[in-house]
């Protein structure tokens, strides 16, 4: 038998059998287009979240204070040892290295702010101009830090959005003096961004240079030091760079970890891709329910069409042509209720992509192939028992059915 | 061309050995023209199944043109039953959804014989039937004559060496009868082996051999000198 006959006999057969052919192939359209929007969904999210980390900076690199230990108890705790505080004279000698761009030392401390009448409590981060360009960040109006930030403790403060907004209101704020503690900070820029970033929203921010929040907290030591490859290359030479300079500096001591972005931002990737893949692993189960449906359908269908296979049988059709036959009809349903699926599938994360637009919903090639696969070797499966028990009926016995 | 030798077929039907045929031996030369006749239960359905290898004996043996055909594999017995074979039943058995070209080109569509030569052999026999104007005509457009004519032709189509038919009038009126058994005998005149099963003596009559059963054997056969 030749492979066109075979299709064009099934073809027919499902033609006959107009609302049952569109039911199975709803069925599997429903399916797949489930697993094309859910890893469109994911992957959307995980695009979304790793872009974020990359506007971040890809190259830097966080060094903060004590070592993470994957030993329970942190070896320094039966010695008798303290790990070393980060101290600006550590940052300093992080900028040498001609593979270092930047260094931003971080202090974070919370005070009292107030203006006038008005008061509330703030995050204040210490830092220098190094942080604006590291963070990305722009200003809205006025300057950022002054050059010196580090060595000398100016009263000078840049503020972010929402301070502006509730001690200033809407009268200028940049000029004025802002009170932090007892101390009295003059405002010398406002921030324009917005979010978050290490953990702190950025429009509550108040940012003083690092010696006068040093000075503000009385304390000598860094939250962390931020710093900024100038390749992503250079991002391990300069872990270790940084390693060895603290290591020097701290009489031998490894008592520093650093982070670089790249970590966090593989991990995200990876927990991402894990979710997606757990989403359309749930949508295929939608898959499998149609390929049952497909089963049972074929089955009611191989009962009916006894005497049709009897009487092929008795043309001289082998067990082989039968179940040809019957696989085939599967296959074309599955074929089709794929390429429905697909269609399907890649216009729903259309719309959702336009109804969501910082979402960049596109299932992602491998899914689709897999859907399609999927679809395909379902609708093999579930058609196997069907074909054989049509391949395996008694011929007499079908054709003396009326 | 086809002999068999002590054919016996048992069905177990519960607990029970039906024995449907019981040790028929029969030898049927090329050309004949023979009918089965008997009462219902009496064997012969089931020895025009086994002559038309849709069954198989329980013991005994068959050969069809000298060929021990029950040792051949499910493929070569379907492609014997193909090539050599073929079926009329009461029912006619046309496939509902095709018409009647389709439904006659179904054997050479199992063959795997090319589309054009398909349609040049249909047409062949669409003519032979005088059903050249009903073509492509579905089976519910057509008279239960008609529909007959359609699976003639269909058996006809692979130009077999036997035609097996199973109560081919059983189910038409007498003169839709009449025309498929002179159709038929034309076919047998121009030298197919053609085998009848009926129990209606008028039609049975008209066969050159008649071979009468009972109870699963061989009761009463015309042809005095079978064959060596």
């Amino acid at each position: 038998m030749k492979a066109g006959d075979i299709l064009a006999f099934s073809q027919k057969t499902l033609r006959s059998h107009r609302s049952r052919t569109l039911l199975m192939l709803l069925a599997m359209a429903m399916g797949v287009a489930a697993v094309v929007v859910l890893t469109a969904l994911g992957e959307g999210a995980r695009r979304y979240i790793t872009g974020e980390f990359a506007s971040l900076g890809t190259n830097l690199l966080i060094v903060l204070p004590g070592r993470s230990e994957t030993r329970g108890v942190a070896p320094g705790l039966f010695m008798g040892e303290t790990p070393r505080n980060l101290t600006v004279g550590d940052a300093r000698a992080l900028e040498r290295s001609s593979r270092v761009r930047r260094v931003a030392p971080v202090i974070i401390g919370s005070a009292h702010a107030s203006w006038r009448q008005r008061e509330r409590e703030v995050p204040v981060l210490g830092s220098t101009s190094e942080l604006l360009p590291l963070r990305h960040w722009k200003m809205k109006q006025g300057r950022f830090l002054p050059p010196d930030a580090a060595a000398r403790a100016s009263p000078v403060a840049v503020i972010g959005a929402n301070v502006r907004r509730e001690l200033f209101g809407a009268r200028p704020a940049v000029g004025e003096w802002l009170r932090l503690g007892e101390r009295r900070y003059r405002v010398i820029g406002i921030l324009a961004t917005e979010g978050r970033s290490i953990g702190l929203d950025v429009e509550d921010l108040v940012i003083i240079p690092v010696s006068s929040a040093q000075a503000l907290f009385n304390t000598p030591s860094l939250f962390r030091i931020l710093v900024e490859a100038r390749t992503r290359d250079a991002i391990l030479p300069v872990r270790n760079f940084i390693l060895d300079t603290i290591q020097k500096r701290h009489q031998g001591e490894k008592d520093i970890t650093v982070i670089t972005q790249d970590a966090v931002l593989s991990t995200f990737d990876r927990i991402f891709q894990a979710l997606t893949l757990t989403v359309a692993g749930i949508a295929a189960i939608s898959l499998a329910v149609a390929g049952i449906l497909i089963m049972n359908v074929m089955l009611v269908s191989v009962t009916q069409r006894m005497a049709e296979i009897g009487l092929l049988k008795a043309l001289g059709a082998s067990r082989r042509h039968i179940t040809l036959l019957f696989l085939t009809e599967a296959l074309i349903l599955s074929f089709i209720g794929a390429c429905a699926g697909l269609l399907v599938g890649e216009a729903g994360s259309w719309l959702i992509a336009r109804a969501y637009p910082a979402l960049q919903v596109t299932a992602p090639p491998w899914a689709l192939l897999a859907a399609f696969a999927v679809a395909l070797a379902t609708g093999l499966l579930f058609g196997l028992l069907p074909a054989r028990r049509a391949a395996r009926m008694d011929p007499i016995a079908a054709l003396s059915r009326q | 061309m086809i002999r068999l030798r002590e054919i016996t077929r048992v069905y177990t039907v519960g607990e029970q050995a039906v024995h449907a045929l019981d040790g028929i031996s029969l030898h049927i030369t090329a050309g004949e023209y023979v009918s089965i006749m008997g009462p219902s239960g009496s064997g012969k359905s089931t020895l025009l199944h086994i002559l038309g290898l849709l069954d198989r004996p329980t013991r005994g043996r068959y050969f069809l043109d000298g060929e021990d055909i029950l040792s051949l594999d499910e493929a070569t017995q379907a492609r014997t039953r193909r090539e050599k074979i073929g079926f009329v039943f009461q029912f006619f058995h046309l496939i509902p959804r095709l018409t009647a070209a389709e439904n006659i080109a179904l054997p050479l569509m199992l063959a795997g014989v090319p589309a054009t030569e398909r349609k040049a052999r249909v047409a062949r026999l669409l003519e032979e039937t005088a059903l050249s104007d009903r073509a492509r005509h579905r089976p519910d457009q057509l008279s239960g004559g008609q529909q007959q004519r359609v699976a003639i032709a269909r058996a006809m189509v692979m130009s077999p060496s036997v035609l097996l038919a199973d109560e081919p009038t059983g189910n038409l009126d007498r003169h839709s009868g009449e025309e498929i058994i002179h159709l038929l005998e034309r076919l047998n005149a121009s030298g197919l082996t053609l085998i009848v099963v009926t129990h209606d003596p008028t039609i049975g009559r008209r066969a050159r051999r008649q071979i009468q059963m009972e109870d699963g054997r061989i009761i009463a056969d015309n042809a005095k000198e079978p064959a060596s």
